[in-house]
């Protein structure tokens, strides 16, 4: 038996990644003037909503044992079926636009949830591997893109539509808003609700959840189903701060978005994690990202020191694992 | 006659909290030398500090007259001790020559495996010692009780002058048990010393020659196993004197709570027909392999063969998953707790919980007071040993895990308790715990149907056996009709 103490060990164990933090921004509000700035801390803030959003639905994934690696795909089929209801431009892949903004929000969002869906019946019915299935989806998803778009970016979004991506409320950027209100409703999902709990166990022990009477099958398929949906969410965050959606959008964001969860302590063994660590991880990176900006480290090097800091989480993660 | 092995005040403590105090052993060639003590008694550590899997505090380890410390289990194999573990680890893919003497297999030029060798000398390996295994099935192929016996015969490849056996028969059924022991019989004749862990001590009066008591980390006491008897080593090993081993208070009524007529299941079971009584233990008893396991899945609907009814309380019941069986008031310990009965990397309150979730919760939000309130009284209705119910369930013992295990079913308030090999692995005072918990179970009206490879269990708790061979039935006897002897003759 162990006795739960508030040993140095302890404390960095659980609270590691805040403190990685913390050390991060003082470090770099020591070097850079400009960085604890409001603009600033904003700018950080809205760079790191897109990653935010997507990590918190590969948290969902991942904590399940599965991996979604189909989300930046997503992004882009998302990003531009949305705005081809939201754009005034005729470009003719739907007639009669602009449509309401809300029903491109409806679109935008159907189709991340579709592509959800689809990875997630081949993983749960079908049981596939989950890496197998997305990596499918991965392709999938960014062909279907440059057929609907005909490769082409789709421009001249109507200002309602860019307001998800540039507007602000309280001088607040809306896309932050976005951000912390997904990372509120995920957190609250994971640990007050009953899905919550049988995400735990689906993810600790898939036989055990089975024999308890737990529906494994559509616990799994909605968990990717959620990842789709955040997807779809962020493409329209995405396009709709550029002003026009790109084909080629959100390539290689899977990535950022699982090393925001492995950062963040979540197991991918499945079982074990949290939706704050997500969020924290989130921020590391994007903190990380502006501050070597704000440095003048060039892009390359930042590509780097960001895989030295993924791998170096996770070995944290182990030696503290096995202490004994 | 000089000690093989000779350990003396080996102490260890695991960030600050002691597991090992003094463990002292002093194992003789060829002998059976029985290690006992409940859970947490610090056997496993006493064992890996042996093997070099820890490194000890204190004490001194002499093998042979000469001081000995090993970095790891392999460092160990190749100065004579081999353990097989409780956990085997074997690799599925690969064929039971490879794993045996996998790297050192017998090479040709250019690093070429020489499979023919390889194969021949496993197979004179495991007809040495009557194995009926070949050398070149896969091990994904064997059964559990064969990937055992694979394990002992790569000890004994090493030719290992002392051999730790760690609960070698918790998944092995009678016959295969005994199988063992003659095996271990041939062992001691050529003189090897053999550390024998098991929590049967049915077992340890069978076959070993001395025993050694550990209780709390401390050594307790050692001696011959003829100057002893059941009695006082329990005694020895829970520290205080227990009235009898079985709790058993129940009466069956005439009431049928579970009626099963014509089933069929995995493994060839077929055209089974029982009555369950409520306020009844049935016992399910046979060797492994005979379907006993698999009636009990069909039963909670973990597999679907067609044909056969179930009723419970007369109606007939559907039972397409384990959900329907959760609904219909069944609940099944399953036979592996950490496989399939807990999520180790959840709390003891999570756990508790896990099959309880639909009703702890409203409209899926979960009722968190309620939750620690529930598991708050399974905790003390088992006595469940933990600092506390937020603590990770990996860290309790085997018997307190098998509790929690039980504790996650009862919170369901079932009607039909299906339990399958429950004291696996358990210590003697958790067992007692859970047979308790099975009689207050079935004294308030609940029936139970209970799966055992072990003979006395079935003796001491059931009040009727059905005897299973090859998926059969093959008879039925009430209590007073029960004896070992019986037993062992319908199931063989």
């Amino acid at each position: 038996m162990t006795t739960q103490s508030l040993t140095i060990g302890n404390i960095l164990q659980r609270y590691g990644i805040f403190i990685a933090l913390a050390v991060v921004c003082i470090v770099l509000a020591v070097i850079s003037q400009n960085f604890l700035s409001t603009r600033n801390i904003l700018n950080v803030l809205r760079q790191t909503s897109i990653n935010g959003i997507l990590a918190i639905g590969m948290t969902f994934v991942i904590l399940t044992r599965g991996i979604d690696l189909s989300v930046g795909s997503v992004v882009a089929f998302a990003g531009i079926v949305a705005a081809s209801f939201a754009t005034t431009a005729s470009t003719g892949m739907v007639a009669g636009g602009p449509y309401p903004t809300l029903l491109a929000i409806a679109v935008g969002l159907a189709v991340g949830m579709s592509c959800g869906a689809v990875s997630g019946l081949i993983v749960a019915r079908f049981q596939v591997p989950a890496f197998v299935a997305t990596l499918g989806m991965l392709s999938a998803a960014r062909g279907m893109t440059l057929i609907y778009s005909g490769g082409r970016p789709i421009p001249a979004l109507t200002e309602e539509f860019r307001w998800i991506g540039t507007g602000s409320i309280w001088g607040i950027p809306v896309p932050i808003f976005l951000l912390l209100g997904t990372f509120a409703v995920a957190h609250f999902v994971l640990t007050q609700t009953r899905f919550g709990r049988h995400i735990y166990a689906v993810g600790g022990n898939p036989h055990a959840a089975k024999v308890s009477g737990l529906p494994v099958k559509r616990i799994r398929f909605t968990v990717y189903v959620i990842a789709g949906a955040l997807a779809g969410l962020a493409g329209m965050i995405l396009s709709a701060r550029t002003g026009s959606a790109l084909p080629q959008a959100g390539i290689a964001y899977e990535l950022d978005a699982i090393a925001a969860v492995v950062i963040g302590g979540t197991s991918l063994a499945g079982g074990v994690g949290r939706v704050t660590g997500t969020l924290i991880g989130a921020l590391l990176i994007g903190v990380m990202n502006n501050g070597l900006d704000l440095m003048g480290v060039e892009s390359y090097y930042q590509q780097v020191i960001k895989g030295i800091l993924i791998v170096a989480a996770v070995m944290l993660d182990r030696s503290k694992n096995k202490q004994d | 006659m000089t000690p093989i092995l000779e350990v003396e005040g080996l102490a260890k403590s695991f960030s600050g909290v002691p597991a090992l105090i003094d463990g002292s052993f002093r194992l003789e060639a060829g002998s059976v030398h029985a290690l006992c003590g409940g859970n947490g008694a610090g056997k496993s550590t006493f064992l890996k500090i042996i093997m070099g899997l820890h490194h000890r505090d204190a004490g001194s380890v002499r093998l042979n007259g000469r001081e000995v410390s090993f970095a790891n289990p392999s460092d160990a194999l190749h100065n004579g001790i081999a353990i097989v573990e409780q956990e085997l680890s074997p690799v599925p893919a690969m064929s039971v020559a490879e794993n045996i003497y996998m790297g050192r297999e017998p090479l040709r030029s250019f690093g070429r495996i020489d499979f023919q060798m390889l194969n021949r000398q496993t197979q004179d390996l495991l007809d040495g010692f009557s194995f009926a295994i070949r050398a070149n099935d896969l091990m994904m192929d064997l059964t559990v009780a064969q990937t055992q016996l694979v394990e002992i015969a790569k000890a004994l490849s090493y030719d290992a002058e002392v051999i730790i056996l760690d609960e070698p028969t918790s998944a092995l059924g009678e016959a295969e048990a005994d199988h063992l022991f003659e095996a271990i019989a041939t062992l001691k004749a050529k003189g090897k010393g053999i550390i024998y862990v098991s929590h049967r001590l049915s077992e340890i009066f069978a076959i070993a020659d001395h025993y050694t008591v550990f209780r709390d980390g401390r050594f307790v006491q050692n001696g011959a196993i003829d100057a002893i008897d059941k009695e006082q080593l329990i005694q020895l090993i829970v520290g205080r004197p227990l009235s009898e081993e079985f709790i058993k208070e129940n009466t069956p009524s005439d009431k049928i709570a579970l009626r099963v007529h014509g089933l069929a299941a995995r493994r060839g079971v077929s055209d089974l027909s029982f009555d369950l009584h409520e306020g009844e233990i049935l016992g399910l008893y046979g060797l492994m392999g005979s379907g006993r396991t698999e009636v009990l899945e069909r039963l909670f609907g973990l597999s679907h063969e067609p044909g056969g009814r179930i009723e419970i309380n007369g109606s007939e019941a559907c039972i397409a998953g384990p959900k329907d069986a959760i609904a219909a008031g069944i609940a099944l310990v399953t036979e592996d707790r950490k496989q399939t009965g807990l999520v180790l990397s959840a709390s003891v309150r999570d756990n508790l919980c896990l099959s309880s979730l639909g009703a702890l919760s409203v409209a899926g939000y979960m009722r968190r007071n309620r939750e620690a309130e529930q598991a708050a009284n399974m905790t003390s209705l088992l006595k469940i040993k933990t600092a506390s119910d937020a603590l990770m369930v990996e860290n309790l013992s085997g018997g307190n895990q098998q509790k929690v295990v039980l504790g996650k079913w009862l919170m369901t308030a079932p009607k039909v308790l299906l339990l399958d090999e429950p004291t696996r692995g358990v210590d003697v005072g958790a067992k007692r715990e859970i047979y308790r918990v099975m009689s207050d179970f079935a004294r308030a009206g609940g029936a139970v149907i209970m799966v055992s490879s072990e003979t006395e269990e079935i003796l001491g708790m059931a009040d009727r056996v059905i005897v299973l061979r090859n998926g059969r039935n093959v008879g039925e006897l009430e209590r007073a009709a029960l004896s070992a002897e019986v037993l062992l003759h319908l199931a063989a």
